[in-house]
């Protein structure tokens, strides 16, 4: 599978759209991948499968408030340390760069850093979306060590975490990256070919690039909702999807607490039927509820897009009177698991319904 | 007595205005060089109302020429683009996402030296002044002279970007020199790009405030004159020269202050509908609502404050189209061609104002020119039309609650029918020159901005202090002290600092004095 410059367009479209409304701005994402790429060339997609099992890989990511991030993000320059910091770490070299996170800005720093690096970057993830925390991943769901995790200042500083769980991991990152400037380069979860096969979510990288160019397709027909929601039905990696609501944001409410925005959304339907659905955010869409009753609920994916343009709508361009389709989408099996829901399920967001496939 | 002008993209409006009452009014086309069009306009009022121009204190002037020589890349210089930031911010170096066409106009002659702070006003990197002096230099051996300087996070601390200002200062002979801080927020790439945007159009703005100055005084009018901008203030004709890029889109905001002014509603929806297009905005407390999203012009990514309008490809010039049974309107328009084209005025297109006419409701142009049509297809005409309509009010509204709606613009004359969600139609006498009066009745306003502790000084002194200061400014500009209103007061913690930093920003606005009461 190749990819070219001109798709990373509908990549970050398809990134967006699966970022369930978080993830950052797959704009600067694109800029920078586009930037590393002129200048290096484009990194080679492979399939999980390509790997051998004992291949040495690790994530690569951005990690910091959405707001400073589009003030600064990467140089390029982090992704070559924060690799040769792990290798060294590892006295091993890093054979492939997976991406720890599909949904949003994340989807294309692996690009950026492969295109420097010239290695090759597996079309896979540890989310099959955007979440909000380093322990939400499959990765860690699975037992694969998220330490050390190594992190990147715009002036080379680095930390390197380690400690025994993905949450702590987490509460000691988010620390260091505030006195770091607040938007800082990591690598994470460095695992062998085997551990990758075993526990990453498959197929995401070329899934975005799919979905974003059905999303332009789709435009050119009759019914681009419908050939939207056709697609991701035949996609093999994720499963049903439907559209749950179609309607306009009539009220609005957000709070922002420890760096996360918490917000409700309450659309209304167009057809005065007075249907209405409430959809709980926090970074990313967390439960989607009609009338009182769930539609979708995390890990499934409550993404919502423009009724017209289809384009992907992040809750920070949320606003009254935006008209949105809603589309639901069962999150990959892997996320679904007891042990999976467990870390990134509707109680570990605080939610009290209990998870229900999205049918 | 004071004068509005309107310049937009096909007409030209002028009001004469004597305190609340409006004297005189007209439209002409907008013409290639706008002082001519200015001068035929003026030059009406004045004479339709009788008055000496001798009498005039001030003229208001509104105008989408700058908005249009961007989108166009007419008239723009070569830009020395200075980004303030390393190591900062290298991975996506400034303009990399412009057109071709418009890096064709503005060249690339960027350059990144080191410095900026962090979000929290901690430093980044102690600026490079020997890097910006490289700079100038290689700008002053390429002849450029006109120069956009952006640091990191200057919206919370901007004092490198008036350093780096002075440096260029110094080097290039009589620059024009924009800093981001003055323009945007957070947002790196948008900021920037809006002060490249600006520096771009250094020349076109220094020619067109001098043009509109002589055209004015060849009228014998001596009177300072401001032009409007964005969130519907004044600035004087010194301040455009500066930042031309805060004209923008005034426009709007012109026809929505004219509409809340003329119908007396300060909470409404307002559709502008013109010649090609209808601008539809939501009137809160007699100001349009703000967008909060980055706006794309001219295929540029920024993030200056603008007002939240939906533009609709419908107007008294859209070109309707059959096609079996079903009838479409829009977006393709005759636009200023609609007194040759049109059917009404003896031309071959079948237009929207040829609808309104046929259908009975609007009265202007040759009547026996559309009796030809058929009733269906005039009802079906109809009918799209107020779908249209109707379809971009319910997307502005922000709640299912009926809101009056004011109709203003040359093509207000296509609705007639009630729309739903709408409690009443508006439309206010002089609706056709609505934006002209929104720029005679524009407002100064002043602002105060620094970084205060409230360990040292108490947050209510803090604000008072404040607002007597942006009160000042606003006065200086020109103000009637007694009109002055507090219209924003913005407080940014600035953590890391010495304890309880905010950045606190007050911006006041008042009626001008010279104009009289209004």
């Amino acid at each position: 599978m190749k990819l070219h410059l001109e798709d990373l367009e509908d990549l970050g479209r398809g990134a967006a759209f699966l970022g369930t409304g978080g993830g950052g701005d797959p704009y600067i994402g694109r800029m920078l991948a586009t930037h590393a790429i002129r200048e290096f060339g484009m990194p080679e997609l492979i399939d999980v499968d390509s790997l051998d099992d004992d291949a040495f890989v690790c994530t690569v990511a951005m990690l910091g408030a959405p707001t400073v991030l589009a003030e600064k993000a990467a140089c390029g320059e982090d992704a070559d340390r924060v690799i040769s910091l792990m290798e060294r770490y590892h006295r091993r070299k890093i054979d492939a760069i997976v991406p720890v996170e599909i949904g949003g800005l994340n989807s294309m720093i692996p690009i950026m850093a492969g295109a420097r690096l010239g290695l090759p970057v597996v079309d896979a993830d540890g989310m099959g979306r955007a979440f909000p925390e380093i322990q939400m991943v499959s990765f860690n769901i699975h037992g694969v060590s998220c330490t050390p995790v190594v992190m990147l200042d715009e002036h080379l500083n680095s930390v390197v975490i380690e400690t025994g769980t993905a949450k702590r991991a987490e509460e000691l990152a988010r620390v260091a990256s505030i006195e770091m400037g607040c938007s800082v380069l990591v690598s994470l979860y460095s695992m062998s070919g085997l551990q990758l096969k075993q526990s990453a979510v498959r197929g995401t990288l070329t899934s975005a690039l799919e979905i974003g160019r059905s999303i332009a397709a789709g435009r050119r027909t009759s019914d681009p909702v419908g050939s939207l929601v056709r697609f991701l039905n035949s996609s093999p990696h994720y499963g049903k999807c439907a559209e749950v609501f179609a309607g306009k944001v009539v009220d609005l409410r957000r709070e922002t607490t420890k760096g996360f925005s918490m917000g409700h959304c309450t659309l209304e339907a167009l057809d005065r039927s007075r249907r209405s659905m409430e959809v709980l955010f926090q970074n990313e869409h967390l439960v989607a509820r009609e009338n009182g009753r769930v539609k979708v609920i995390v890990p499934d994916l409550i993404c919502m897009v423009d009724s017209e343009s289809l384009e992907p709508a992040p809750v920070e361009t949320l606003k009254y009177g935006q008209r949105l389709r809603v589309l639901g989408l069962r999150a990959p099996d892997i996320l679904r698991t007891p042990a999976a829901l467990a870390v990134l399920g509707p109680q570990a967001f605080g939610l009290s319904e209990p998870y229900q496939a999205l049918s | 007595m004071r004068i509005g002008i309107d310049v937009g993209g096909t007409n030209t409006d002028a009001v004469l205005m004597d305190g609340n009452e409006l004297l005189a009014g007209c439209k002409f086309p907008t013409t290639p060089n706008v002082s001519d069009g200015i001068r035929a306009a003026v030059e009406a009022v004045l004479g339709t109302s009788g008055i000496d121009a001798a009498r005039i204190r001030c003229v208001m002037i509104g105008t989408t020429h700058f908005t249009n020589a961007f989108v166009e890349g007419k008239h723009l210089v070569d830009v020395g683009v200075i980004r303030i930031a390393l190591p900062a911010a290298r991975g996506i170096p400034p303009l990399m996402d412009w057109p071709e066409h418009l890096l064709a106009r503005i060249g690339t002659h960027t350059r990144m030296v080191r410095g900026g702070y962090q979000f929290d006003g901690r430093l980044n990197a102690p600026l490079d002044e020997q890097a910006v002096a490289d700079a100038a230099h290689d700008f002053r051996n390429k002849g450029i002279r006109s120069v956009a300087i952006t640091s990191l996070f200057s919206p919370v601390k901007s004092d490198m970007e008036q350093r780096a200002a002075e440096i260029v200062a110094g080097i290039l002979d009589g620059p024009s020199i924009t800093v981001s801080n003055t323009l945007g927020r957070v947002g790196l790439l948008e900021r920037e790009n809006a002060a490249v945007m600006n520096a771009s159009l250094a020349e076109l703005s220094t020619r067109v405030v001098s043009s509109f100055r002589s055209a004015l005084l060849d009228m014998n009018i001596h009177a300072p004159f401001y032009i409007s901008q964005n969130d519907g203030t004044l600035m004087s004709a010194a301040a455009v020269e500066k930042h031309p890029v805060l004209t923008f889109s005034s426009g709007p905001t012109n026809s929505m202050r004219g509409a809340a002014y003329l119908s007396g509603l300060k909470n409404a929806l307002v559709a502008d509908i013109g010649g090609t297009t209808t601008d539809i905005g939501m009137l809160t407390n007699g100001f349009p609502r703000e967008s909060s999203l980055t706006a794309n012009i001219g295929g540029v990514r920024t993030n200056f404050r603008m007002p939240d309008v939906l533009a609709l490809g419908l107007g008294g010039g859209s070109l309707v189209k059959c096609a079996g049974d079903t009838v479409d309107v829009g977006p393709t328009s005759v636009g200023y061609q609609l007194t040759q084209r049109a059917l009404i005025f003896g031309g071959e297109t079948l237009t929207a104002s040829d609808i309104a006419v046929a259908a009975g409701y609007a009265h202007f142009g040759a009547t026996d020119r559309v009796s030809h049509l058929s009733r269906a297809l005039i009802n079906s005409a109809v009918d799209r039309i107020h779908e249209i309509i109707a379809d971009g009010i319910d997307r502005m509204k922000v709640s299912a609650d009926a809101v009056p709606l004011v109709l203003v613009g040359g093509g207000s004359v296509l609705v007639n029918r009630p729309i739903p969600g709408v409690s009443e139609i508006v439309i206010p006498k002089n609706a056709d020159v609505a934006n002209a009066i929104g720029a005679s009745i524009a407002h100064v306003s002043g602002e105060s901005d620094h970084i205060v502790s409230y360990d040292t000084t108490s947050r209510n002194e803090a604000i008072e202090a404040a607002k007597r200061e942006a009160i000042l400014n606003a006065v200086r500009a020109g103000a009637d002290a007694g009109s002055i209103d507090v219209l924003e007061i913005e407080e940014l913690p600035v953590a890391y600092l010495r304890g309880g930093s905010v950045r606190l920003r007050v911006k006041v606005a008042g009626s001008l004095a010279a104009a009289g009461p209004a």
